[in-house]
């Protein structure tokens, strides 16, 4: 039963200009070292895109949970996530008759945005939820047989206090720590609209 | 003399250096103090083996001194020099103001008459630059603050030990002509100062020329000494250094540069100044050359083995005969010395500002007599401002707190700076007296100029050493900062600031010379780690046997630039020929490093040139088993057609 096993999880980092952003330091810092996760940074390891398919492939075998971590740009991950979309998730290896290497594992994206929640919303600006944004996603992990989650989003970083980004550290912390003892509620959580939005009901048990 | 002659007493002295050396230092107790213990250990009043010559060499040792002071000037820019103008002048002018007006007092207080007290007083404020920098310098020290503070203090006392010993005979009570004879005495006694005026004597030029001259010319000649320096420095050395570096014999070089520091020292003898201070500012007149890094690098040696003879004779000299006699008194005077110095430094400290730890870092720094105690005290005894007794008594007392420097700092680092949570000294690294660089690169040709531009452009400013003299002129005169000098050499990648480097960018042809320099910094300096441009792939395998791990080979890339224009004017797309250009590289990489291991086993059935032709068909048969080994299939749809068949039109 998926309660009683240890998930290992790989975190997929992404971010081109990562030395100037202050809010995904703070959550790379916090998850970067933990116990039990991968924390592989895609803009580092292949700086000319030239991505290792082969070793991408072995990680992904290697762990039960799959993150995006990665700034919201033009609602979508960096570039360097969808090549590396495109060129790991292989045909008749992550979909199609033979592609069943990443059957049963769990995917979700943990996401910042510099526009705050309200804008994300059938009246607001941006007119779609981040759940609707993020279809293609979804639609990504359900061919290749994984468990879509909804994701964790740090809203409003341009005016993210110190205060509110540790507390976005400290959820991202707690999420993964339930995620990888098996205490997290995997159920309840397909149905939400973003893992940190009542995050206390989901890693309780 | 007891008569073994040069070579016995030679042997002497490096024997006890290096057999005391090593155990100090395993102790964490520093070299100056193994110096000093060796010397004590092989002294008059130790083993015996060198007697009263130990005072002679003592003064030809001296010259170690004139030498630091001049490396010292090297490292420092005038500009950084005009930035320690307030702790020079203002915490150094208190310093020996107050700490002369505190021991004067008490020594008046004790019963000698005021002239001698002020002689006493003057003498003692003075602390010794050869213990407290070496010690700092070795202890990595240099660039904190109270390490900057104590320096520029050193620098004063050079300055006022002139005038002092100018005012000496002045103090004389029982002298009634105080004019022209006495100035001249004390301007012999300051060309005692160093080997120098030995030398001069030697060559039958006893009398320095400023002798029976007014004061007045007297200063103008100083200033006319001094303006020397500085235009040959600007004008003449340089050229002369250009010239002899051209001739590619390393001993000219070094003779050259063991002559600049003589001859600055002979004229200042002749002028009356200290020779130390006039090669100190020849060092700063030099900071700016390109010859700085090689200047330091041929100097060290001398300068380290002079010092190290004069830390020896130094401990040599405690006379333990006069200590043992009085042990009290001299306990008594000592300590309080100690104290006295330390309770003046560390109130000035605080009335400068200094944070707790470099204070007290200062005020053990600086707690002491110094070396110009010796002659001032010598002096002061010819001209009877002191009765002789008391001359050796305090002579053994100022040799006594030089010999116990070590001892505080050793016990301010182990003892008072953990209880108060020193903080980090990299904190002050902003105003450190040398500047160095992160980054090395040897040799600025083709190759190494193109990485020193893309690092400058960066905002990281490399140390370039170029062995061709030529081109560091043409590179200088567009402004940038390059050095003369062969990187194959310790001393020299130690002067280029190697110790505190983190990279080592080597770009030079010749395999040999690659070698050396890795041989040095494998031996020197570990933690640096090493860049290394190759000519090819045999080179590449030498290196990565020694574990260098970041090996570039001349023209790969260049040559996979041309593959891919080649590709790309034969009509293939552009991305996929860029693509299939990275893949080679990756694929030419990692068969290097599993060709360069497999080797071993081929190399004792081939001769070299066979072994290059095997290879090479080897590389090319490995590409051709690699045609399948496309990383791109995940653009490719051919597969998903099989499944899903046609899609619609």
């Amino acid at each position: 039963m998926r309660n009683e096993t240890i998930n290992r999880i790989l975190v997929l980092f992404a971010h081109p200009a990562f030395h100037r952003s202050r809010v995904n330091r703070v959550l790379v810092e916090a998850v970067k070292a933990m116990e039990g996760i991968t924390f592989h940074d895609l803009y580092d390891a292949y700086p000319d895109f030239g991505i290792d398919v082969a070793s991408e492939q072995e990680l992904l075998v290697a762990h039960d949970v799959v993150v995006f971590h990665h700034p919201f740009f033009w609602y979508s991950t960096p570039a360097i996530l969808k090549e590396w979309q495109d060129l790991v998730l292989q045909h008749n290896w992550a979909y199609g008759h033979r592609g069943t290497a990443l059957r049963g594992k769990t995917l979700f994206n943990v996401i910042t945005t510099g526009g705050r929640e309200e804008a994300y919303r059938a009246e607001g600006h941006n007119r779609f939820t981040m759940r609707e944004l993020l279809a293609p996603v979804e639609q990504t992990a359900r061919l290749c047989g994984m468990d879509f989650l909804p994701p964790f989003v740090a809203h409003g970083t341009h005016r993210m206090s110190e205060e509110e980004m540790s507390l976005h550290a400290r959820d991202y912390v707690l999420l993964l720590d339930a995620i990888r003892k098996g205490s997290f509620d995997f159920e309840t959580a397909r149905s939400v609209q973003r893992l940190n939005k009542d995050l206390q009901g989901l890693i309780g048990g | 003399m007891h008569g073994q002659g040069f070579f016995f007493q030679a042997f002497v002295y490096l024997t006890a250096a290096v057999v005391a050396v090593p155990i100090a230092k395993r102790m964490g107790l520093g070299s100056v103090l193994g110096y000093l213990i060796a010397g004590m250990v092989i002294g008059p009043f130790g083993l015996g083996l060198i007697g009263e010559e130990g005072k002679d060499v003592l003064e030809f040792a001296e010259f170690g001194v004139v030498m630091m002071l001049f490396l010292i000037g090297l490292e420092l820019q005038p500009s950084l020099l005009w930035r320690l103008r307030k702790p020079i002048l203002g915490t150094g002018g208190l310093q020996v103001g107050a700490t002369a007006a505190v021991i004067t007092l008490v020594a008046v207080g004790t019963g000698l008459p005021w002239q001698a007290g002020l002689a006493v007083g003057l003498t003692l404020s003075l602390s010794s630059t050869a213990i407290v920098l070496q010690t700092l310098s070795e202890r990595g020290l240099m660039r904190s603050e109270g390490g900057q503070t104590a320096f520029s203090v050193l620098l004063f006392q050079d300055v006022a030990f002139v005038p002092m010993l100018a005012a000496f005979p002045l103090l004389a009570t029982g002298m009634t002509d105080l004019g022209q004879g006495s100035v001249n005495e004390a301007t012999v006694a300051a060309g005692s100062m160093g080997s120098v005026q030995r030398a001069g004597e030697a060559a039958g030029h006893a009398t320095a020329w400023a002798e029976g001259l007014p004061a007045g010319s007297q200063t103008l000649m100083v200033l006319g000494a001094v303006a020397i320096i500085v235009l040959m420095g600007r004008y003449l050395v340089r050229p002369a250094f250009r010239i002899i570096a051209a001739t590619n014999l390393r001993e000219l070089f070094t003779a050259a540069a063991l002559l600049l520091v003589i001859a600055i020292s002979l004229l200042m003898t002749q002028v009356g100044m200290s020779p130390a201070l006039g090669a100190f500012l020849g060092g700063v007149v030099l900071a700016n050359s390109e010859y700085r890094h090689e200047l330091e690098g041929d100097l060290e040696p001398f300068k380290g083995l002079l010092l190290a003879v004069f830390f020896i004779a130094v401990g040599a000299s405690v006379d333990f005969g006069l200590i043992g006699r009085d042990p009290a008194v001299v306990a008594l005077l000592v300590g309080g010395l100690i104290l006295l110095k330390a309770l003046v430094l560390f109130f000035l400290g605080r009335a400068f500002r200094m944070g707790l730890d470099q204070n007290l870092l200062f005020t053990f720094a600086l707690a002491q007599g110094g070396e110009f105690g010796f002659v001032l005290f010598s002096f002061a005894g010819q001209l009877n401002v002191l009765p002789p007794e008391t001359t050796g008594l305090l002579i053994a007392v100022v040799a006594t707190t030089m010999a116990l420097t070590p001892v505080l700092m050793v016990l301010n680092e182990q003892v008072f700076q953990p209880r108060i949570g020193t903080k980090e000294v990299e904190e002050t690294t902003a105003d450190a007296i040398d500047e160095k660089g992160e980054v090395i690169v040897v040799g600025f040709g083709r190759l190494g100029s193109l990485t020193g531009r893309f690092l400058r452009a960066n905002g990281v400013k490399p140390t370039v050493l170029e062995h061709d003299s030529d081109r560091v002129e043409t590179l200088r005169a567009l402004g940038l900062k390059v050095f003369y000098g062969d990187g194959s050499r310790h001393n020299l990648l130690r002067a280029a600031g190697a110790e505190d480097a983190k990279l080592l960018i080597l770009a030079i042809d010749e395999q040999d010379k690659i070698r050396k320099v890795l041989d040095a910094v494998e031996t020197h300096f570990p933690h640096l780690q090493v860049l290394v441009r190759v000519a090819g792939r045999p080179e590449a395998y030498e290196l990565l046997d020694r574990r260098v791990h970041h090996v570039y080979r001349e023209g790969v890339e260049t040559a996979l630039r041309m593959g891919v224009d080649a590709l790309r004017l034969l009509g293939r797309p552009a991305h996929q020929a860029h693509r299939a250009s990275r893949t080679f590289f990756q694929h030419d990489e990692d068969s290097v490093r599993e060709l360069g291991t497999m080797r071993h086993d081929r190399a004792a059935y081939f001769s070299a040139a066979r072994e290059r032709i095997s290879t090479l068909e080897e590389l090319m048969l490995s590409e051709l088993e690699t045609e399948g080994e496309n990383r791109d299939v995940g653009w490719d749809t051919d597969t998903l057609l099989e499944e899903y068949g046609q899609p619609d039109p």
